[in-house]
């Protein structure tokens, strides 16, 4: 009986070698490149950016949007007047130009908005990193002390401290308002993304090779549970923008001499009748910016969360 | 069941504390006269001025004020506004009005968002999920106060279609166009909740056994995809029916719907510090009950809560 042919399998018996080399000269994928990967894909993207980049430079260089001064050469006969050659939104009550002060109050919305959320942020990582990494007593204090922040809805909190601080209001106090109630929600969503990553065999190798506890959190679990965290703060800007206005329109957010949407659409109210569009234009603005947060953050989540891209 | 409340109920007491504590430090425990500082740039008179610092026992030591000042909150003593009626008496007043505008504003909400949810999320992708993805996001944008100035200068001033005030009258048909401005502003998580939902049930075994065995769509959508998709919405649509209740501030106070927000508003506009300050504390407190009561709700609706 002849022996069959010993067969010896070519080594890449199916060809299929080139489909699973490591392709060594390319960039290894990693979740921020295949978050910018998908949303360079989608239209959107581009037009919340563009939006976002104009209000940007607005609230940067007024001049370069308007020549008109908002405050100066305003003339009472021309209060409430209509669109003329130069001034395309018309006057306000006192008879300064709309569009001109629409423009030169993007800085003031736009800096509240950031500084509020930088402050929530802040006090919200901290608080969040801390009782999720350290657990035990520090987390029972840390998640008591946000049940109380998370259960005071945090306009009525900012209202109260901006009718004591009445005589201190200014953007700052505003954004202290704004941010020192906002913080909350931030705290619990890092907490639970922390407990979920800090069971990782790179934290306890990281602890291993001799790191300090805190050297670990702040070096290898920070950085790795940090995506919720940005895509929250992305959406909240938005809320903070119009936490500012609605503050503003009450009459307990900034003072009215200084130039804010929020003011602008408050003492146009009187004038709802008679002259609406000088509270229907930076109500436009408003909500065009706000929008463009809010859809700029919705297109990140979905970018770094494949999950609910899956499940959408 | 009766652990979960028991203990719901008891991780509720520190909050209790904690707010009124936190509101009370931030008015009492700033440098400075807390009583000038309620009143801004206005000097109130040595009457008004000892009463206050009567009403919140500014004579003792801090830990004792807020003792005193607990105390009287529970046992419903809870000051009086600038035109000297007590702050119960205005609640009592105004409550109702603000209940009756909640439930009108949620009913819309729950309807539109489960009507919207359901079809966006049966037609995943396709154009009318697009568009309604678009239109709550722009909801979701608005300010209120911008939406409802829009719809005060659109819908009442220039179509007529409604009263642009509420004033005194404050039935269904004169109050429907503050209800919708809420509904509206309202509408836009809830109805992606439903649209999460309704993709998520629609791919689950019971739903394919329900095609498999030969049940029409117009029967399996309802009765099978429909009903299992309803309860985040629910326990959402309930949370905003609190928030509503402690007052939708802004609305109410755009379109003169006596209610408990009209009153902070109109506190707030006029620089009315401690006003301002005991309705925010009986909301905060009223905010804290509901939740613990929306809670409840979602242990009754989805036992699986109970055991997380």
């Amino acid at each position: 009986m002849p022996k069959p042919e010993h067969y010896v399998a070519p080594f890449d018996e199916n060809e299929m070698a080139e489909v699973d080399k490591v392709k060594l000269n390319e960039k290894p994928s990693n979740l921020w490149s295949d978050a910018w990967r998908s949303l360079r894909r989608r239209p959107l993207f581009y037009v919340s950016l563009v939006t976002v980049l104009i209000i940007v430079l607005m609230a940067l260089f007024p001049t370069l949007f308007t020549s008109v001064s908002p405050t100066d050469n305003c003339q009472l006969a021309n209060s409430n007047g209509g669109p003329t050659e130069g001034h395309p939104m018309g006057f306000t009550r006192q008879g300064c130009d709309v569009y001109a002060r629409v423009v030169w109050g993007a800085r003031t919305s736009l800096a509240v908005g950031l500084l509020a959320t930088a402050i929530s942020g802040v006090v919200g990582v901290i608080m969040g990193a801390l009782a999720g990494f350290y657990g035990g007593w520090v987390d029972s204090v840390l998640s008591r002390l946000g049940d109380i922040f998370f259960s005071i809805p945090y306009i009525l909190a900012a209202v109260v401290v901006m009718s004591v601080l009445a005589d201190y209001r200014s953007v700052w106090t505003l954004a202290f308002a704004i941010g020192g109630f906002a913080w909350a929600s931030l705290a619990r969503i890092l907490r639970s993304e922390i407990l979920r990553v800090k069971s990782g065999d790179f934290v306890m190798a990281s602890i291993a090779t001799g790191r300090t506890r805190f050297s670990t959190l702040v070096s290898h679990v920070l950085p790795n549970s940090i995506t919720p965290v940005i895509v929250y703060l992305t959406l909240s800007l938005g809320g903070a923008i119009v936490a500012e206005a609605t503050l503003s329109f009450l009459g307990v957010g900034l003072p009215t001499t200084v130039m804010s949407w929020g003011n602008d659409i408050s003492a146009a109210q009187t004038s709802l009748r008679t002259a609406p569009m000088t509270l229907i234009w930076p109500s436009i603005f408003l909500t065009v910016t706000v929008l463009a947060f809010i859809t700029l953050g919705e297109l990140v989540r979905d970018a770094l969360d494949p999950k609910a891209r899956a499940r959408g | 069941m009766l652990m979960y409340v028991v203990r719901r109920l008891l991780q509720a007491v520190p909050v209790v504390i904690g707010t009124t504590f936190l509101i009370y430090f931030m008015v009492f425990a700033m440098p400075g006269d807390p009583i000038l500082a309620m009143f801004g740039d206005k000097t109130p008179n040595q009457a008004t001025y000892d009463a206050l610092a009567a009403q919140y026992h500014l004579d003792q030591p801090f830990l004792v004020q807020y003792g005193l000042y607990m105390k009287d909150l529970f046992s419903g003593n809870l000051g009086t506004t600038f035109s000297g009626q007590s702050v119960g008496e205005v609640l009592a007043r105004t409550f109702p009005v603000t209940l009756k505008l909640a439930a009108m504003a949620i009913a819309l909400e729950f309807s539109l968002a489960v009507v919207l949810g359901l079809f966006a999320g049966l037609r995943k992708g396709k154009l009318f999920d697009n568009v309604t993805l678009v239109i709550g996001l722009v909801m979701l944008s608005v300010p209120i106060f911008v939406l409802g100035f829009l719809a005060q200068y659109f819908v009442a001033i220039k179509w007529g279609w409604a009263s642009p005030t509420v004033g005194s009258d404050t039935s269904i048909s004169n109050m429907w166009l503050p209800a919708v401005v809420l509904a509206l502003s309202l509408f836009t998580t809830s109805m992606r909740l439903m649209r999460g939902t309704v993709i998520d049930t629609r791919s689950r075994d019971f739903v394919r056994t329900a095609y498999a065995k030969g049940l029409p769509g117009r029967r399996v959508i309802p009765v099978h995809v429909l009903r299992n998709s309803l309860i985040p919405v629910v326990t959402n649509s309930a949370a905003n029916f609190g928030v509503l209740m402690v007052g939708a501030t802004v609305t109410e106070g755009i379109f003169n719907v006596p209610g408990v927000g009209n009153t902070l508003y109109q506190a707030i506009i006029r620089g009315e510090g401690p006003t301002v300050v005991s309705f925010v504390t009986v909301m905060v407190l009223a905010y804290v009950v509901i939740n613990i009561l929306v809670d409840l709700l979602y242990a009754v609706l989805d036992p699986r809560i109970r055991y997380a």
